[in-house]
């Protein structure tokens, strides 16, 4: 205790920040304080083109800054709470995209005045009067614009945090704006609001665990600094090595939450299914990428050293996840359920690589995120595009017959399918490759077996997505009105672009897995 | 390419030069027929067929001229290396492709390219009426592109995008007629049963790239003496799973009896001709893997045995034409396995069978297809019978197939088949004896139950109803288009005659030995004159029962119920059953999942739900129960069983 009290400065000294180093978050989250003033202020009609075009002009200018600016910037900064350094760029260029993507198919109009897929009015109890009075007056949830930006900003400092107290801030700022938009969903109010619910018990659960995990750190290493703790582990004096092994757990556990790891996944399923596809889509995506790239920081920076006490019990998780996950989703009967859990076998996947404690893990790591973060937005675009009665026809059998009716939206949602199968020459094949055949090279015993169970596991999944190809190609449709909607121009690009992405990085995977490659070096 | 580069430098494999720098065009071809069909489509309906054919001729006559050109180099310089395409260039990972020009793979693009060209010349008559022509030639056109990349890949992970190319094709064919709800489920049993393989073979990818460091086949081929003697077992066992689920083999075989459903051409194509044989390839392509793996190497053999006597039974009970044509494929191709698996002596037999059989195996499927064109597309021969007056061209071009799988002289069969059997005659201990002796018999069971087909279709007294006597169930047996007839015409000569021509002076082991290496002159443990006069005798004595049988006596129109192992044989010797209690032992529902070879999990896959109700899925998902409680609960128990166990281990 004493320790740290010296510790503090004597005089309080303003910290220096690099601002073009942190250049894009600050974009973001400007465009997100300038959202909620276009709420309070701007006409009701005009709200959803503005917010629509400021998030997206926000978005690119993060990402033209990210790119031109911040990568001659490396270095510690703000503090020595931020990290920029290449695995933070690389993340944070590609949560930029998703969340471009991911506005695309959250402002889907099909022609009408507002967002499709969310609630005239959040705050009124579904089915009220008051609802559809919203709904008559034509109002519109638009501030899912600036929640997102929110939530997106949360991200890109949750892959560049430098200590565990930044990274609990990041955790809760980009959780909080999910959990609403997970309640926002315009059908099905009440299995939205139970999921957004659900998401934020288990959340607030888990965050508990993690600021738990990180006091017990603090305690051991008298700092939460990644690598002061690191170098607290390599020169530990040995009177608090009980706090070290619960510490690091307890820290793994609310970050592998995140990533919906067995058995911290059950929010997955129902958070998925009820929130509006789009954000599921985005959701699926962009947080799995910014919760790996916490992992990633923490254990590659912050807890390699002790890697040995902690790493078979991540590696059981990721066994127990990938089969789980593949089990689980053969018996699934709703489309996004049955993605759920596929994203929970990934998410196992994407462990194996991690584990491979190895600088060409972490770029496989990272190419698997952003493979199958473009699969998935696309996957769940086309989600909401099927629709039967005016709502989204989520349960299987509604597919059936799909791809005679609409054979280009079925031909890609099978395309899709193949990738998350993993089939050469989709980006699912080369993804695989490159985070599994690390754990081979330098994970021992543990990566042998965690590839072998993840190559079985990949079986098993490759199953239910065939098995959804042969509905939607070789079934009888039902005779339910189920058709897919005309998509707009905005959506139909999200869609093109995560198709494209899965051919592209399937067939050519060069360029994208030689940058991340590159830029795979951690600044410790 | 770096070890590639190494070696060209060295002068082992040069990089191609003329027409062989565009073997790429080999694959190209029909890829892009594959492509403007499925691309192009209804403005394609009209003549899509015929680009298609004459895509495929194409690229058979780049192969004839890159054939040209090996032959007109030395004996050791015709490999040649075409291009490099870096797949992942990235880091570590340098996985750089190219196509590997040499005897053995042009030996293959030769029989797929000629034999894959005349069935799309007979699919032109025999898809004539078909609404969805153009899709099918597209996939046929898919299949060959596919199936070229397989052979000519440079690595191993090129194989394996081949490899799951012609699974893809195969499965898109075999369900083509998908509107019978039958067939789609045969295509998803295949494609599962391939899945299995796929397994094996991605573990396998992964194991060489762990232990070698690249998956090109120099690098690997080179590095394999060197390993160590299990990882190269363990390679070899997982490349035989993967080779087993392709073709058929002992235990992945459930899936072939089912292919039948497809198209006819598509059986003599895929399920005869070239993909099934794709495995027998992969074990002699990887013959440097095997060959430090004993172990390996005998289980492929005993595979080949197995599967042998195993397509042989089966085909004696089969009343089905073209199941029971699936049978011998299998039992032929475990011939195949057998010969790859004893060494040295039997690599170059093995693609010599495969050679012959491509065609003798691909007439007689076309011919069956011819008969059923005739018969109302019935498959029952029971039904069948003095066909041969009816169908002239028919009879002569499949019995020239059936003489040539009889291993009568001197048809193709004998030079090939008896060379296998001879050489399973070769070595020492308990082998040479159960190995030949297997080989042996089978050979006796193959003549009863070829005879029997061929009798039971052709001749003996007719069982079937004239059209004029009864319109509804009658029919006009008839000769088909020349469509048809012409390409059958063709695979007849080839059945006559090919064997005699490539055996003329060693001429084709001769043109294979730079690949697949030199064996020193072995002598079997029966002197060859024997092997060979007790061979014939089994055949005729097994050919004289099918006569007695099915030609002399009366064929019962209705099946009899037959003794245990007809019914057994009639079951696929209970292969379901057998493959249930394989994977089912770990005791997991899991495997189940996987396998999918039991009737209940193939029909609720085909039953549109989710019905793999049972297993341990839906176990698992009460665990799911919608409580926010619950799954806290789930969490905190999941964080203490963790700390606990890594505070005991610690």
């Amino acid at each position: 205790m004493t320790a740290a009290l010296t510790a503090l400065p004597t005089a309080f000294e303003a910290v220096k920040v690099d601002y073009a180093a942190v250049g894009p978050m600050l974009v973001v989250v400007a465009a997100a304080l300038i959202g909620v003033l276009v709420e309070a202020f701007a006409p009701r009609l005009l709200r959803h083109t503005i917010q629509v075009v400021l998030t997206l002009t926000a978005l690119v200018v993060a990402f033209v800054v990210l790119v031109l600016v911040s990568v001659d910037h490396h270095g510690v900064t703000v503090g020595g709470s931020i990290v920029i350094d290449g695995p933070a760029l690389f993340m944070q260029g590609s949560l930029l995209i998703f969340a471009v993507l991911g506005i695309l198919t959250m402002s889907e109009r099909f022609g009408g005045r507002s967002a499709d897929a969310f609630t005239p009015m959040g705050a009124a109890t579904p089915g009220s009067p008051a609802e559809a009075a919203a709904d008559r007056a034509g109002y519109a949830t638009s501030e899912a614009f600036p929640l997102t930006m929110f939530a997106v900003f949360g991200m890109l400092m949750f892959v560049s945090a430098n200590d565990l107290i930044t990274m609990f801030v990041a955790l809760e700022v980009l959780s909080l704006p999910l959990y609403v938009l997970t309640g926002l969903a315009r059908r099905r109010r009440l299995l939205s609001q139970e999921a957004s619910l659900k998401y934020f018990l288990l959340g607030a659960f888990s965050s508990a665990f993690f600021l738990f995990g990180a006091a017990l750190l603090y305690g051991y290493a008298g700092s939460s600094d990644l690598s002061k703790i690191a170098s607290a582990i390599t020169t530990a004096n040995g009177d608090l090595e009980g706090l070290l092994l619960p510490g690091v757990v307890l820290t793994l556990v609310g970050l592998l939450f995140k990533i919906g790891a067995v058995p911290f996944h059950s929010w997955t399923p129902d958070a998925y299914q009820g929130a509006p596809s789009p954000v599921t889509g985005f959701m699926a995506a962009a947080t799995k990428l910014a919760a790996f790239g916490a992992i990633l920081r923490l254990a590659y920076v912050g807890l390699e050293a002790s890697r040995l006490e902690w790493r078979l019990g991540v590696a059981a998780i990721a066994v127990l996840t990938m089969v789980v996950g593949a089990v689980l989703s053969v018996t699934q009967t709703d489309i996004k359920r049955l993605l759920a859990y596929s994203s929970v076998a990934h998410a196992g996947f994407i462990l194996v690589g991690v584990l491979a404690f190895d600088r060409t893990g972490v770029s496989g790591v990272m190419f698997y995120l952003v493979a199958y973060g473009l699969a998935t937005i696309a996957a769940f675009a086309i989600v909401a595009l099927v629709r039967s009665g005016g709502s989204e026809a989520t349960h299987l059998s509604q597919w059936a017959g799909l791809g005679r009716k609409h054979p280009v939206l079925a031909g890609i949602f099978a395309l899709l399918l193949l990738a998350f199968a993993g089939i050469p020459l989709t980006s699912g094949f080369t993804a695989k490759f490159a985070a599994f055949a690390p754990a081979i090279a330098h994970g021992g015993l543990a990566g042998v077996v965690m590839v072998v169970v993840g190559v079985l596991a990949s079986a098993v999944t490759a199953f239910v997505y065939f098995r959804l190809i042969v509905l939607m190609y070789f079934t009888e449709p039902t005779g339910d009105d189920v058709a897919a909607l005309t998509p707009s121009i905005a959506s139909t690009i999200a869609i093109t672009v995560g198709a494209l992405g899965t051919v592209i990085l399937g067939i050519v995977p060069g360029p994208i897995l030689d940058l991340a490659g590159r830029v795979s070096q951690f600044i410790q | 390419m770096n070890s590639l580069a190494l070696l060209a430098a060295e002068g082992e494999v040069a990089s191609a030069t003329g027409i062989t720098a565009y073997a790429w065009l080999l694959v190209l071809l029909p890829l892009a027929g594959a492509g403007l069909l499925l691309l192009g489509g209804k403005a394609t309906n009209a003549w899509g067929h015929l680009l298609a054919t004459a895509l495929s001729w194409a690229s058979f006559v780049v192969g004839l001229l890159v054939l040209l050109a090996m032959v007109g180099r030395g004996h050791e310089e015709r490999a040649a290396h075409v291009g490099g395409w870096n797949f992942i260039p990235a880091g570590q990972f340098q996985l750089e492709t190219g196509l590997l020009v040499d005897q053995l793979s042009i030996a293959f693009v030769l029989l797929i390219t000629f034999v894959g060209s005349l069935i799309h010349v007979y699919s032109i008559g025999y898809m004539a009426h078909d609404p969805n022509r153009r899709k099918f030639f597209a996939y046929l056109n898919l299949f060959v592109a596919s199936m070229l990349l397989l052979v000519l890949a440079d690595s191993y992970l090129l194989l394996f995008v081949g490899w799951e190319g012609v699974g893809l094709a195969s499965y898109l064919l075999i369900g083509f007629w998908n509107h019978n709800p039958a067939y789609a489920t045969a295509a998803n049993k295949a494609f599962f049963v391939n899945r299995v393989g796929d397994v094996g073979m991605s573990i396998a990818i992964m194991l060489m790239f762990a232990t070698f460091g690249s998956v090109d086949f120099a690098t690997v081929h080179a590095g394999a003496a060197e390993a160590g003697s299990t990882t190269m077992t363990v390679l070899g066992l997982l490349l035989l799973v993967g080779a087993c689920a392709k073709s058929a083999q002992f235990p992945l075989q459930s899936w072939l009896g089912d292919a039948m459903a497809g198209p006819t051409p598509v059986s003599a194509l895929i399920h005869a001709a070239t993909m099934v044989t794709a495995g027998v390839y992969l074990v002699v392509r990887s013959h440097s893997i095997f060959d430090a793996a004993p172990n390996a190497q005998l289980a492929v053999a005993i595979v080949g045995a197995i599967t042998l006597l195993y397509g042989a039974i089966v085909g004696c009970a089969k009343d089905d034409i073209k199941k029971a044509l699936a049978a011998s494929t299998m039992s032929q191709i475990g011939y195949m396995m057998l010969a790859a698996g004893l060494g040295p002596v039997g690599y170059a037999f093995a693609i010599f069978h495969l050679i012959t059989h491509g065609f003798f195996k691909a007439g007689m499927f076309l011919g069956a297809g011819s008969v059923m064109h005739g018969m109302k597309d019935r498959v029952d021969m029971r039904g069948f019978g003095g066909l041969s007056g009816f169908m002239k061209i028919t009879w002569v071009t499949f019995g020239l197939g059936w003489l040539a799988i009889l291993g009568v002289p001197p048809f193709s069969g004998f030079w090939s088949k008896d060379k296998i059997i001879e050489a399973a005659f070769i070595g020492e201990g308990w082998r040479p004896w159960v190995f030949g002796g297997i080989a042996m018999i089978g050979a006796g069971i193959t003549a009863f139950y070829m005879s029997r087909l061929f009798f039971m279709t052709f001749h003996g007294k007719k069982r079937w109803v004239d059209e004029h006597e009864d319109a509804e169930r009658g029919v006009h047996p008839h000769e088909s288009p020349l469509t048809m007839t012409v390409p059958m015409m063709v695979l007849a000569v080839g059945s006559g005659l090919l064997g005699l021509v490539l055996s003329w002076g060693g001429m084709f082991t001769h043109w294979l030995e730079p690949v697949v290496g030199a064996h020193g002159e072995e002598h079997p443990v029966l002197a060859v004159p024997v092997i060979m006069a007790l061979t014939l005798l089994l055949v005729a004595g097994g050919a004289a029962y099918a006569w007695m049988l099915y030609w002399r006596d009366e064929v019962a129109v209705v099946a009899p119920r037959g003794s245990l192992v007809t019914q057994a044989a009639r079951a696929d010797l209970y292969q379901d059953a057998i493959n249930e209690g394989l994977f089912m032992r770990p005791g997991t529902h899991l495997t189940r999942a996987l396998v999918f070879t039991d009737g209940k999990g193939v029909d609720g896959v085909a039953g549109s739900l989710a019905a793999m109700i049972g297993g341990a899925s839906s176990r698992l998902r009460r665990v799911q129960t919608g409580y926010a409680r619950s799954y806290a609960l789930t969490m905190l128990t999941g964080v203490v069983a963790v700390l606990g166990a890594l505070w005991v281990m610690n």
